[in-house]
């Protein structure tokens, strides 16, 4: 099934690159951390090539750009560090600390500080990105994985996969002060635009659940089914939403797919077949391109978002894991 | 020289493999930390608790968690076997050996527990004789203990489970891969972590099929239990296009692990032992108490792999299982235990979460209500393995992938692609709904 699939992909990628016409984008840069090359692939994202690779720390995943935009900030996981590249010279500046097995991060809206998911001690590290120090640790639940920054700076969600919640933080007192169950192995907590509302991913339970921040009652659940795929290989992982907040896009795992959710309805619009086992996903600062990290086939897809088509895979290290567009 | 399960104990104690040794109802006061005022991590992580103040709750879904106003008890019933240690010093079981990971996923539970008032404590049991387990597990029964995770044999396990007939208990078998235990014997008071002997021999045939591995020289052991195993390799041998070319049985004496001599002897033997096979593609060794398995592969008359119960082995987990986020999963265990994570292990983890996973879902610590939905086809559990795992509604077996390895790595995980199953290709491992001979949890 899932080489048939495979194919499939290979051949439908063959076929819209062939006939692709989209507009021209901006150029960005977008990385992409390589999980077992221990590199970064930097894409300018106009020629749609690689233009470098960075050898970074071991395990590279988790991946974001400083406010000012000047510093890659990398989760190198297995050297349990956070490590600091300049996003023009790509040299290394210097590194950060963190917890065990540093996974997800996000920076606060001010550019400082950085919250980061270590995944291996059931906390959540507030890191100082000027000082390079730990200001304080927040006790979560069994594996933390996913993090959330509301717009405004005030709330931080992070989820945790074997305790199956998403944990509410207020940034200001770094306690949590709501938890709220969702299905099986939350992976990626992401807020709209204007903050009012809170996507969270559940890999194994297959399902994204949509909340209300204000009062984190559940708005809906997003269900997938797609004629071919086994439904236990719908896996939801990376979560984006356009900045008018009117379209949501969730990598699928081992379905080798992305869907587009209508956020009002939260109903799946499209599918688009992509590379193998897409995991994460950025989209360009106009919104016109999605990139997505396909761990199995070691590329990323570029999908143009208004024709919502895949456009072209590039080739990538081995085992993609997350991906930062650049602003400029 | 014979080493007595007590006499490994020790050894293993003294060796430090071990850091807690525990016969005879020891308490685990994992679930402490659990919503306790200032505890701001789980009892079993190394880290020191830092300055931070406890997570204060503030909303309806959090509050009362300052005292957990739900406590759930699990006893752990491991009963003492008298069998003769495996042929690799490797293998020797460890004195916790099971119960370690019913203690990683207390500590689990815990964690999720203080977010939700909910506590898990955990307490186990040891004994050789079985009446006094039962006698035990009758009484923490009836002061409110609803769930028992069981290591025991077939016989014993079949015995348990009636005289917890009408009790508010569910057992949760985490020692027994007998297939019967799920068909005619089956009991709708008890639910089966362990996979069956038919899962492990279809997860093995699955990839030989695959690999057109297609002529297969079985060489099995004497006890009732390799008949068994020899059984369900036939079974699989026959679903999935094998032909069993040849069947040898390979006698010992049981207990002459080193009598038997060094290895120049075994060295003529086994050679010896394969010699003239009809032509075959690989060695099936079916040894389920790895009394003599390990001494085919390389020593076969002619080069052929050997899978099994040795070289490549189907389990349900593997210490370097890294797939599916289970890099952390290890790590937790080896912090926890000081040692690899096995099989029985990650089997009695999934048991403990599978308690815990029903209480944080359901918010309850009422049995009827746990019980009921662990037996609903609504119950799922995230297990590291990719995929949800659920109960059979037919037989309380629970489904799950399942992993061929070399003793050190990952080969592959079954289902393989292709196998198809009009429901789920899980159900293509073991016993599936039309054959069950499964009548308790149908009538219930």
């Amino acid at each position: 099934m899932s080489r048939m699939n495979s194919l499939l992909a290979v051949t439908a990628l063959g076929a819209t690159l062939a006939i692709t016409s989209a507009e021209p984008a901006m150029a960005y840069k977008a990385f992409v951390s390589n999980e077992k090359d221990n590199t970064i692939t930097v894409i300018d994202t106009e020629k749609l090539e690689v233009v470098k690779t960075i050898k970074v720390g071991q395990r590279p995943r988790g991946i974001v750009i400083s406010k000012d935009g000047k510093w890659l900030i990398v989760c190198t996981s297995d050297d349990n560090i956070v490590q600091v590249y300049d996003t023009a010279t790509y040299e290394f500046v210097k590194t950060l600390p963190s917890g065990p097995d540093p996974e997800l991060l996000v920076l606060h809206p001010t550019g400082n500080p950085l919250y980061v998911a270590n995944e291996d001690d059931n906390l959540v590290t507030v890191v100082d990105i000027q000082k390079g120090s730990v200001i304080s640790d927040v006790p979560v639940g069994v594996e933390p994985e996913g993090m959330g920054m509301s717009p405004d700076g005030k709330v931080l969600v992070n989820t945790s996969e074997t305790t199956n919640m998403a944990h509410f933080i207020d940034t200001t007192s770094l306690k949590t002060f709501d938890n709220v169950l969702v299905d099986s192995r939350p992976r990626v907590a992401m807020f709209n635009h204007d903050g009012s509302q809170l996507w969270v991913s559940s890999e194994i339970g297959g399902t994204v659940t949509v909340m209300n921040p204000a009062d984190r009652k559940i708005i809906g659940k997003v269900t997938f089914e797609i004629q071919g795929v086994a439904k236990e290989a719908i896996q939801p992982v990376g979560v984006r939403i356009t900045k008018d907040g009117s379209k949501a896009f969730v990598a699928l795992g081992p379905a080798n797919r992305i869907a587009i959710i209508d956020t009002a309805t939260l109903k799946v619009e499209k599918y688009i077949l992509v590379g193998q086992r897409v995991w994460q996903i950025y989209l360009t600062p106009d919104d016109k391109q999605l990139y997505t990290t396909n761990g199995a086939s070691n590329d990323v897809t570029v999908i143009d978002v208004a024709s919502q088509k895949a456009i072209k895979s590039i080739k990538t290290g081995r085992y993609p894991w997350g991906v930062v567009i650049s602003k400029e | 020289m014979l080493y007595s399960p007590r006499r490994m104990t020790l050894a293993a104690a003294l060796a430090g493999v071990v850091f807690f040794t525990t016969l005879n109802t020891a308490r685990l006061s994992i679930a402490e930390a659990a919503g306790e005022p200032g505890a701001t991590a789980p009892a079993a992580e190394t880290r020191p608790a830092t300055e931070t103040a406890p997570a204060a709750p503030g909303s309806a879904a959090a509050t009362a968690n300052n005292q957990p106003s739900i406590k759930i008890d699990v006893l752990y019933l491991k009963q003492i076997r008298d069998d003769n240690p495996p042929l690799s010093l490797l293998d020797l079981p460890a004195p916790d050996e099971g119960l370690a990971g019913a203690r990683l996923a207390t500590a689990d539970n815990n964690t999720t527990g203080r977010f939700l008032g909910q506590a898990f404590e955990l307490e186990n049991i040891e004994d050789a004789n079985v009446d006094t387990l039962i006698a035990s597990a009758a009484e923490k029964v009836a002061a409110g203990t609803g769930f028992l995770i069981a290591d025991m044999d077939a016989a014993s396990l079949s015995k348990l489970a009636a005289a917890m007939t009408g009790k508010p208990a569910l057992i949760l078998n985490v020692g027994n891969a007998d297939d019967d235990m799920r068909e005619e014997k089956c009991s709708a008071n008890v639910v089966h972590l362990a996979p069956t002997r038919t899962m492990l021999a279809d997860a093995l045939g699955q990839y030989l099929a695959w690999k057109q591995w297609r002529n297969w020289f079985i060489v099995s052991g004497p006890t009732p239990q390799d008949k068994l195993l020899a059984d369900a390799y036939k079974r699989a041998a026959k679903r999935f296009g094998a032909k069993i070319v040849e069947e040898r049985e390979f006698k010992y004496e049981a207990g002459s692990r080193r009598a038997d001599g060094g290895f120049e002897q075994i060295q003529q033997q086994i050679p010896q032992f394969t010699q003239n096979a009809a032509d075959h593609d690989v060695v099936v060794v079916v040894d389920e108490s790895r009394l003599f398995a390990d001494y085919m592969p390389y020593r076969t008359w002619i080069p052929r792999p050997v899978v099994g119960s040795a070289g490549l082995t189907p389990a349900s987990w593997h210490p370097a299982l890294e797939l599916w986020g289970g890099t952390q999963f290890q790590n937790r265990f080896r912090r926890l235990a000081s040692r690899n994570m096995r099989p029985i292990d990650y089997d009695a983890w999934l048991a403990m979460r599978v308690v815990g996973e029903a209480a944080s879902r359901k918010r309850t610590g009422d049995f009827k209500t746990l019980y009921d939905y662990i037996h609903s086809p609504e119950f799922e559990v995230a297990a590291f393995k990719g995929v949800k795992t659920t109960f059979r509604t037919w037989n309380g077996q629970l489904r799950q992938p399942l992993i061929v390895t070399t003793p050190k790595l990952l080969v592959s995980i079954s289902p393989q692609p292709g196998f198809l199953h009009q429901f789920s290709e899980l159900d293509t491992l073991g016993i599936d709904k039309p054959e069950t001979k499964c009548q308790a949890y149908t009538k219930q």
